[in-house]
């Protein structure tokens, strides 16, 4: 599947990472019967349960980059704090603001 | 001193720390303790005081790294089996997902640029509210550092666990299901976790705003960055 998604990505030239159009494609072929969840469900649940083990290594190379974080750590950190509230707050409150606007016309 | 070189002993060596993570995780049950975090410093302080060299670590960890892609490309087996549950909502999940996903690329950027980071740290900050595989791949392709892009995921999420519950409470939307799915839209796993303790059914929701918020911020923050940098 991702080796599809690859394939996709170098045909069209499309901006897009090869893993999320291997995951649609994956979610579509489940939808149309062509795969089985049955015969995806158990490596998946493996892949998904275990996520974090395969952060490891990419995060170790950040031994690479101490000098970068340590003279830049105000910005990250800073903008990282600020953007995730603003993230949280503008999400909910739009869910719930069309949520009560929808609940209302089917009253 | 051969043997500690040796790449299948680093991989045992990551498979091993990551195990007792968990279990310490589990055992305390404290947020700041968080697996990723605690086996990323383990084996950071072992090759500094063994003096082994990263390109050394590298060989082992290309081995797991690997997995990264098809890890993504299996969460599509999550989505479908929630595909009724976002059916019966679509236009609110889909709209908030919109807004979240432009919200967190755009704040961080501006925010990290007005206090003077450089491009490069900018761009690998971008996609910090994305689960760890896709914002790699978004920061490979779009000029960042993916090593500095996952420890913005990991800081992110563990900011998220931590503090979500109180931002919601100053938020005063009181609706569970939006806080959810707004948990693993800015938080992406380490938040869906949380949500995930308190109770399954929400939990699935964070799972949702995970995966779309993953799949919008792949899509458009290419395009985005490139507009506004």
């Amino acid at each position: 599947m991702l080796a599809f998604g690859e394939l996709v990505v170098w045909l069209t030239g499309v901006r897009i990472p090869s893993s999320i159009i291997g995951m649609l494609t994956l979610t579509l072929l489940l939808k149309l019967g062509i795969i089985k969840l049955r015969w995806v469900k158990s490596t998946s649940n493996f892949l998904t349960g275990n996520l974090a083990f395969f952060f490891i290594p990419p995060g170790v190379s950040l031994m690479l980059y101490y000098g970068l974080i340590k003279s830049q750590w105000i910005p990250i950190t800073v903008s990282i704090i600020i953007s995730t509230i603003l993230v949280m707050a503008s999400t909910v409150w739009t869910y719930k603001l069309i949520r009560k606007s929808n609940g209302n016309h089917r009253k | 001193m051969e043997i500690i070189e040796n790449k299948y002993f680093l991989l045992a060596l990551t498979f091993g720390v990551y195990a007792v993570s968990k279990y310490i995780q589990k055992r305390t049950n404290f947020v700041l303790l968080n697996p990723i975090l605690l086996s990323i410093a383990a084996i950071i302080i072992f090759l500094k005081i063994t003096g082994i060299d990263y390109s050394k670590y590298k060989e082992a960890g290309a081995m797991i790294e690997i997995w990264l892609s098809p890890c993504v490309v299996a969460l599509g087996v999550p989505l479908y089996q929630q595909l009724d549950e976002i059916k019966k909502q679509v236009v609110p999940i889909l709209v908030s997902q919109i807004v979240g996903c432009l919200v967190g690329i755009i704040s961080v950027v501006f925010i990290a640029k007005w206090l003077g980071a450089t491009d490069e740290v900018v761009l690998s900050l971008a996609p910090k509210s994305v689960t760890t595989p896709i914002a790699m791949q978004v920061s490979e392709l779009t000029g960042g550092i993916p090593a500095l892009t996952v420890s913005a995921v990991v800081c992110t999420g563990i900011f998220g666990a931590i503090f979500g519950l109180s931002i919601f409470r100053l938020t005063r939307a009181k609706s569970a299901i939006g806080e959810s799915l707004s948990m693993g839209t800015a938080s992406h796993a380490v938040g869906t976790s949380r949500v995930m303790e308190i109770s399954p059914r929400f939990g699935a929701y964070a799972g949702l705003g995970l995966s779309l918020n993953g799949i919008l911020t792949a899509i458009v923050a290419p395009t985005i960055l490139e507009w506004i940098m």
